[in-house]
């Protein structure tokens, strides 16, 4: 049952999408292509930060030192400590987090309980820290008051809830 | 912030690869890194074109405009210090539906926009008004339907069911939102 809801919210979207263009009298696919055109523009902008976070990354999980640390945890813990290094980088770097879940389904598979849970998080939450840097930075603002603890409150809840759901959804 | 960071991930991560003695593992890393980063941008590159493509019909058809007006009218209530009818309200209305799609950087443009509009109602030029504070929250707190890079990934991972993940992505994004905006009205109380 689950699966099947998942499975439709894409297909009916784009059909929605498609429908919708074609009742305006859209020119559908022209628009689709240029649309697509800008993808170009926006990997070049972001290979140069993958290319960063994947090198920081990389030294650091490679190093061992976050699987000698997570050991040590791993007693206390419900959930893999696996996705640990994912939920405390979440909300400061997108493409961090992106990395280590690309890690992730590439060690244990997107179907394994550590690779739907890390999926869960990378979908349910987002960066926090780099939002708000981005954002209030933009405009000048330099005393954020309470929104960095508003934010990250959100985060938590996000986490929790996703490995809550996972477990409940797919078992453990 | 993420200048610390990123030092102190390459710093701390090569002192213990070394100190264990694995600076063999250490350099094949290092020089395995810019390879992996091309492969993984190979993976998400086609789905995010993909997904601009639809996007643009949405765009274009005036679906997405016709989405943010509906959800204007709902974001008004968690923004009351926006005078009725001001160009920010759909701005923020746009960038919660592009984030829905899962497409945050697609969606930027249009937050930092309405952070441009918001700072014109801003009394206080240096502090963040509690209207900025609110967007951001339910910006940071990621309302994504379709975590479209998720599903690149799983699927090119070989998942047998790439998208079985969304609908508890979906809760656990709708809660985090939800807790977001009970905590921040909480807080705005708090420090008025």
């Amino acid at each position: 049952m689950v699966s099947v809801i998942s499975n439709l919210i894409i297909p009916l979207m784009v059909l929605l999408v498609i429908l919708y263009g074609l009742f305006k009298k859209v020119d559908i696919y022209d628009a689709f292509v240029d649309g697509a055109k800008d993808s170009f523009d926006m990997i070049a902008k972001i290979f140069p930060c993958i290319l960063g976070m994947l090198l920081g990354v990389n030294i650091l999980l490679n190093s061992g030192l976050l699987d000698y640390i997570f050991n040590l945890l791993r007693p206390v813990l419900s959930f893999p400590v696996e996705v640990l290094p994912m939920i405390f980088l979440r909300p400061i770097s997108g493409t961090t987090t992106l990395a280590i879940l690309n890690d992730l389904l590439a060690n244990y598979g997107p179907d394994s309980f550590i690779g739907r849970l890390a999926s869960v998080i990378q979908g349910a939450t987002d960066t926090t820290l780099y939002v708000l840097t981005l954002y209030f930075g933009s405009v000048g603002i330099k005393k954020i008051r309470y929104s960095l603890w508003a934010g990250l409150a959100a985060d938590v809840a996000g986490i929790v809830s996703a490995i809550i759901l996972v477990g409940l959804f797919f078992g453990n | 912030m993420v200048n610390i960071i990123w030092g102190i991930f390459i710093i701390v991560g090569s002192i213990y690869a070394i100190v264990m003695g694995k600076a063999e593992v250490l350099n094949n890393t290092i020089l395995e890194s810019a390879k992996d980063s091309l492969e993984m941008l190979f993976k998400i590159f086609p789905v995010m074109a993909l997904w601009l493509g639809i996007m643009n019909i949405a765009s274009v058809s005036g679906l997405l405009k016709k989405i943010s007006d509906k959800l204007s009218k709902v974001l008004r209530v968690l923004f009351p210090d926006i005078p009725k009818g001001h160009e920010s309200l759909s701005l923020i209305a746009s960038n919660i539906v592009i984030n829905m799609f899962g497409l945050g950087s697609a969606a930027t443009p249009f937050g930092l926009k309405a952070m441009e509009k918001l700072q014109e109602l801003n009394h206080k030029k240096d502090t963040a008004s509690r209207s900025m504070i609110t967007f951001l929250v339910i910006n940071t707190s990621g309302v994504t339907i379709v975590p479209t890079t998720v599903i690149s990934l799983r699927m090119m991972y070989g998942s047998l069911n790439p998208t079985e993940i969304l609908l508890a992505s979906l809760l656990a994004t709708a809660i985090s939102t939800t807790v977001g905006i009970i905590i921040d009205r909480w807080l705005a109380r708090r420090y008025g």
